[in-house]
């Protein structure tokens, strides 16, 4: 039996109790954060990592669409920047609000004594923020404002009521302890999943909040659209995209290639170089000095990149830079009840369609989706009132809590991790589709998945309470990672045609002559399985919904 | 990844235990923080960039060296080199005015580098 490690509610502390409790603390949790406070809820939240570096935007630096008072000529461009790669899923009408509402939280941070630069003509320009700089501010925020902070303490379960999600457990990473938190309303926040590629940035983002929303029945869209892979130098880690539009290609005798080459050769494990040639002084130097990380690379080994060309790797971004995810109302209501959802966790196509969330529009939606979501949850909690906290828990049907008995050591995470990854990161699985590869990748990850609901870590006597929790959460990890993979296989499956970061080698064209639609999936609730053991997937017509999204019923959803 | 802390400038503040994302480190009464889970480190530099005093040492590289020099790195500047480029205080946030990505933007082809040459907020100054 292995259940030392296990967060049940006897092994937690005692509870705490708030209105809202949101979970992950980038950008759109933190905007979560602060506005539901601003409304009147008590907010905690709590992050895998430490609020202010965990997440993509903090060791980067992110470009943020906005518009700009008073310029309709601003606010056309900007709006229409995105239009035609998001054709036809994008809504424009959408879009501006978005970037209206990211224009008025940046009006914000300058409130609060956000420092700006300022462009040729002397205005503050507000279009990049320094990730580091901008979430220790925004956590210097969330003090100001009395949000509880729980640092390095991982979700691994959600808590239900009858009438919806009721808070949440998890495990501390720097104690061991169990926590868990009694709310009216959560906000997931958890961003996407980029299956432990190795980019910067995505060490924490393992698909959590899939898993915990799946096994609460939530409903998701556009899962196919995330083949998405960036470019890194071949051993470094950094993916940061913007340089590469200065770029000269070349193969492993020095031959130019065109981009679209490059992920063949790379593909086909060929070797592939880049050179920054393209990019005068002016701006190489905005590079340099707007994007210093991309630099420390080149710096610590003496190299130069608009000089020297450097070998070139393909990392996967997975659902991180991806336009899927759950799926949620105007609000940020996801499907389940009292669960909202801000950020790369969600779906993006309404703001982007089918192509990549990177590049301005990621960042936009994260603040300005993490204001509604905080605002609704604060609103939920209110309608729910005192009493939130007296509501009986229901099974949650998570394998958060239990870390299954078990006859016999599972193996290694070293090993299950790189099982999953030869079945996600590769190519030729993931950027050049093809349905009997996908097939055969979903066999593989139906196999792992039945497996790590049936094993768990079998700690040593003396392991550490910290060593048994990170096996714990590695485990919750694995489970994420395959159901992420489960889900985007399924939805990748559906769409026979490519779009935008959906890209088949068997359907290499979009199918002009169907009705164009969104791919849907969602876990089965079943009282003998686990919802996630079978995966619905259905189509929705391509429409916006004005408040809560359509009921299972009305969108026909198979049961 | 992660290489060393420097010993000698270490002040054992253990700052970079708490501010890790993926909880690389381990206080360690007495001494220098330990680098407890190294394989975790995802290269983010953001230890460098909150040590008040310039102790660590991130290699740019995904994998562990096989070979490096730890007194060449710390004789040719490298300690702190990229809180320096960033323009941080000691262990803080500074220079966020600094930054030339606006350029990066306005370089953009058609017309989205023209709506960022228009995308300036007129503020005080």
């Amino acid at each position: 039996m292995n259940t030392l490690h296990a967060p049940t509610g006897s092994d937690a502390a005692d509870a705490l109790h708030c209105d809202v409790l949101v979970i992950g603390g980038g950008p759109a949790g933190c905007w979560a954060a602060l506005t539901a406070s601003e409304a009147g809820a008590r907010v905690i939240l709590a992050d895998k990592g430490y609020v202010g570096t965990s997440g993509a935007t903090a060791p980067t630096n992110s470009t943020v669409h906005y518009i700009v008072p008073d310029d309709p000529v601003q606010r056309a461009g900007m709006v229409r920047s995105r239009l035609k790669e998001g054709q036809p899923f994008i809504d424009l009408a959408w879009v501006e609000r978005v970037y209206d509402q990211t224009g008025a939280n940046l009006q914000r941070l300058t409130d609060w004594g956000y420092k700006w630069p300022r462009n040729e003509l002397g205005a503050e320009f507000r279009g990049n923020l320094r990730g580091a700089d901008y979430l220790h501010f925004l956590r210097r925020q969330l003090r100001a404002h009395g949000v509880q902070i729980l640092d390095h303490s991982p979700a691994l379960e959600l808590l239900q009521a009858d009438d919806g999600v009721a808070g949440a457990r998890g495990l501390r990473r720097d104690t061991g302890a169990a926590w868990e938190v009694r709310a009216a309303s959560v906000v997931l926040a958890t961003g996407g999943c980029a299956f432990r590629s190795g980019a910067t940035g995505t060490f924490n983002l393992t698909g959590d909040g899939y898993l915990m929303a799946g096994e609460a029945g939530a409903h998701f869209s556009g899962l196919e659209f995330t083949g998405n892979y960036a470019f890194a130098p071949a051993d470094g880690t950094l993916t940061k995209g913007i340089i590469y539009r200065s770029a000269s290609f070349s193969d492993a005798d020095g031959n130019p290639v065109e981009r679209p080459k490059v992920f063949r050769l790379l593909a086909q494990g060929a070797k592939a170089y880049a050179v920054l040639d393209k990019a005068g002084d002016y701006l190489a130097d905005g590079y340099r000095h707007g994007q210093p990380n991309i630099f420390v690379y080149f710096d610590r080994q003496g190299s130069d990149p608009f000089r020297d060309r450097y070998p070139l790797r393909l990392y996967y971004e997975g659902t991180v830079r991806g336009s899927g995810g759950l799926l949620t109302a105007d609000d940020g209501h996801t499907t389940v009840a009292g669960l909202f959802a801000a950020g790369d966790v969600t779906s993006r196509e309404r703001v982007v369609g089918p192509a990549s969330s990177g590049g301005g529009p990621a960042s936009s939606w994260a603040n300005a989706s993490g204001v509604w979501a905080g605002k609704a949850a604060a609103a939920h909690a209110k309608q729910i009132g005192a009493l939130a906290h007296q509501r009986v828990l229901r099974d949650s049907h998570s394998l958060g809590r239990t870390s299954p008995a078990h006859e016999q050591q599972a193996p290694s995470y070293e090993a299950l991790l790189a099982r999953v990854q030869e079945y996600v990161l590769p190519l030729q699985r993931n950027f050049f589709r093809t349905g009997d590869g996908m097939r055969e990748s979903l066999a593989v990850l139906d196999t792992l998945w039945a497996q790590l609901k049936s094993t768990g870590a079998t700690p040593a006597l003396d392991t550490t309470p910290v060593e048994r929790a990170r096996q714990h959460i590695r485990l919750r990890e694995l489970q994420a990672m395959v159901a992420s993979a489960r889900l985007f296989f399924t939805s990748a499956l559906a769409r026979e045609e490519s779009r935008g970061m959906h890209k088949r080698e068997d359907f290499p064209q979009a199918d002009a002559d169907a009705p164009v639609t969104h791919v849907r999936v969602a876990g089965t609730p079943d009282n003998t399985a686990h919802p996630l053991d079978h995966i619905r997937q259905w189509r929705a017509p391509l429409a916006w919904q004005a408040t809560r999204p359509a009921p299972a019923a009305a969108e026909g959803v198979p049961a | 990844m992660i290489e060393f802390i420097d010993a000698e400038a270490c002040t054992q503040c253990d700052r970079c235990v708490p501010i890790c994302p993926d909880l690389v480190f381990d206080a360690v009464p007495g001494g220098i923080p330990a680098l407890a889970r190294r394989e975790d480190c995802q290269t983010c530099y953001l230890c460098e960039l909150y040590c008040p005093v310039d102790a660590i040492y991130v290699s740019p590289r995904r994998e562990p060296e096989t070979q490096l020099d730890r007194q060449h790195i710390i004789d040719t500047g490298l300690l702190g080199s990229y809180r320096r480029a960033m323009g941080w205080k000691p262990g803080k946030p500074g220079s966020m005015d600094s930054d030339l990505s606006y350029r990066m933007h306005e370089d953009f082809p058609g017309g989205l580098g023209d709506t960022w040459k228009r995308s300036g907020v007129a503020g005080k100054s």
